[in-house]
């Protein structure tokens, strides 16, 4: 995926009024199968697997047993004994390789993240493209479910999840009848206003939402509690790797705090690594950052100390040697009007 | 992409029109096109005295944040103070309302060192 193709500004825009389609292509796909396979996965991750009806998907976390975040991920629950795991892209050999460390007998992984291709389609008017596809009567997936369909001889898989903070689709495919997919999405949602979108755009969406980026917001050093993620954290499981850590956390609570903030005067967009200042002390640096297309002033994310991290304290950011205002503010930064 | 004839380039994409001693500067078409979306400017102070090549200013497009550098030697006499509100005219203008700011050159013999037009089209494909 390149980083824009018309302007972020004009793909974020899309995806807020109209519809956006990413490739997303490049995101790890892994599927476990057995009869154990739900089981050793709800060892596995830290949100209840068992709540997963057939054909649902969920967010949750793949933790070390320090409790930090190896990988955040959806899974959903495909077939009695199937469960497909959408990885972010960087982490899939790392994720594959602390699975299979602790594969259960019985349980088959396979890392099908070569062969197959997806795209995220996304925005308000993405029904309507579904319509166009597969007819006014054809029934969508809800919210998080996940359902098979068939167009021009494809197998498309598709769950009703995103990260963009819209209404949207993400679907799989195999890689082969990528092409064509992605030229269909494009000529049917054409009357729909639909723009192909890059990472930059995915970044500004997300960021809006307060959707964390695996590998700024969240990495092996940080745990979902601090995050501010610990509802998709099911401490009432007997087991999941990385419990015991996440128990003690949740019951003194964490040191630090992962909070958003926003520019409040005149001020260049604040990005990743800026140092940020609490009371003329150093409390951290930016984990992301960026210019809100849709508020149109800076904003990011940080982790403080605790006691700082209330929506209001002020922050100052530095940027280039110079310090710019900027307050904690509550999430997501972004309400649907 | 528009390339005038009557400008001068480098290779890090600004443009220089000379207007006697002095060289006016701003970013190619083809930079505003890269970065689209210019939300902010840092202008560089009037009155710096600056070398070729270093960077004195920065231009950023919700994408990142970009030196612009001093093509010549010289001296800062004025910015365009029209970007701190209107960040978007380097978008929209690039060669005209879009400059950033104007140098007294320590040594007006130093434009030959930079692109021809012909030469920077070439560099852009």
């Amino acid at each position: 995926m390149p980083v824009q193709y018309s302007g972020i500004v004009d793909e974020h825009q899309a995806v807020r009024k109209n519809v956006g389609v990413f490739d997303i292509s490049h995101m790890g796909q892994l599927i476990a199968t057995g009869a154990d396979a739900g089981i050793w996965l709800n060892e596995m991750l830290t949100n209840d697997l068992a709540k997963l009806d057939i054909g649902t998907g969920q967010y949750t976390f793949l933790l070390n047993e320090r409790g930090g975040v190896i990988d955040d991920l959806i899974v959903y629950h495909t077939a009695p004994e199937e469960f497909l795991l959408v990885v972010n892209a960087s982490r899939t050999e790392e994720d594959l390789a602390w699975l299979r460390r602790n594969l259960f007998h019985g349980v088959d992984l396979v890392n099908r993240s070569e062969s197959y291709a997806a795209l995220a389609i996304q925005g308000p008017r993405v029904l309507e493209l579904f319509a166009i596809f597969f007819g006014k009567e054809a029934t969508a997936p809800t919210r998080n479910q996940i359902a098979d369909y068939e167009y021009e001889g494809i197998n498309l898989t598709i769950a009703r999840t995103g990260y963009t903070g819209e209404d949207g689709f993400e679907v799989f495919f195999p890689a082969k009848d990528a092409a064509l997919v992605w030229n269909r999405v494009l000529e049917n949602g054409k009357p729909l206003g639909i723009k192909p979108c890059g990472l930059g755009a995915r970044d500004t969406l997300r960021l809006e939402m307060c959707y964390p980026l695996n590998g700024s917001d969240l990495s092996p050093d940080h745990n979902p509690i601090e995050a501010g993620l610990g509802f998709f954290v099911e401490l009432k499981k007997p087991k999941f790797v990385g419990r015991e850590v996440l128990a003690r956390v949740r019951e003194e609570g964490p040191p630090r705090r992962l909070v958003p903030f926003r520019m409040t005067g005149k001020a260049p967009p604040p990005r990743p690594h800026y140092s940020v200042f609490c009371r003329s002390e150093r409390v951290g640096e930016a984990t992301s950052g960026t210019l809100s297309p849709s508020l149109n002033y800076g904003i990011g994310m940080t982790y403080v100390p605790t006691p700082q991290a209330k929506v209001g304290t002020e922050l100052e950011i530095e940027i280039r040697g110079q310090k710019f205002p900027a307050v904690i503010e509550k999430k997501p930064f972004y309400k649907k009007s | 992409m528009n390339v005038p004839d009557d400008l001068h380039y480098t290779a890090s994409h600004e443009w220089i029109r000379q207007e006697g001693e002095n060289a006016r500067v701003g970013i190619t078409d083809h930079a505003q096109a890269e970065l689209t979306d210019v939300v902010y400017v840092e202008l560089p102070k009037v009155g710096a005295n600056v070398e070729a090549r270093s960077p004195i200013a920065v231009v950023e497009s919700v994408k990142a944040a970009s030196d612009i550098y001093a093509p010549v030697k010289g001296t800062v006499v004025e910015v365009n103070k029209a970007l701190e509100s209107n960040p978007a005219l380097i978008n929209t203008d690039p060669f005209g309302e879009g400059w950033i700011f104007l140098l007294k050159m320590a040594s007006p013999g130093d434009l030959k060192e930079l692109k021809d037009p012909a030469a920077y089209r070439t560099a852009i494909g």
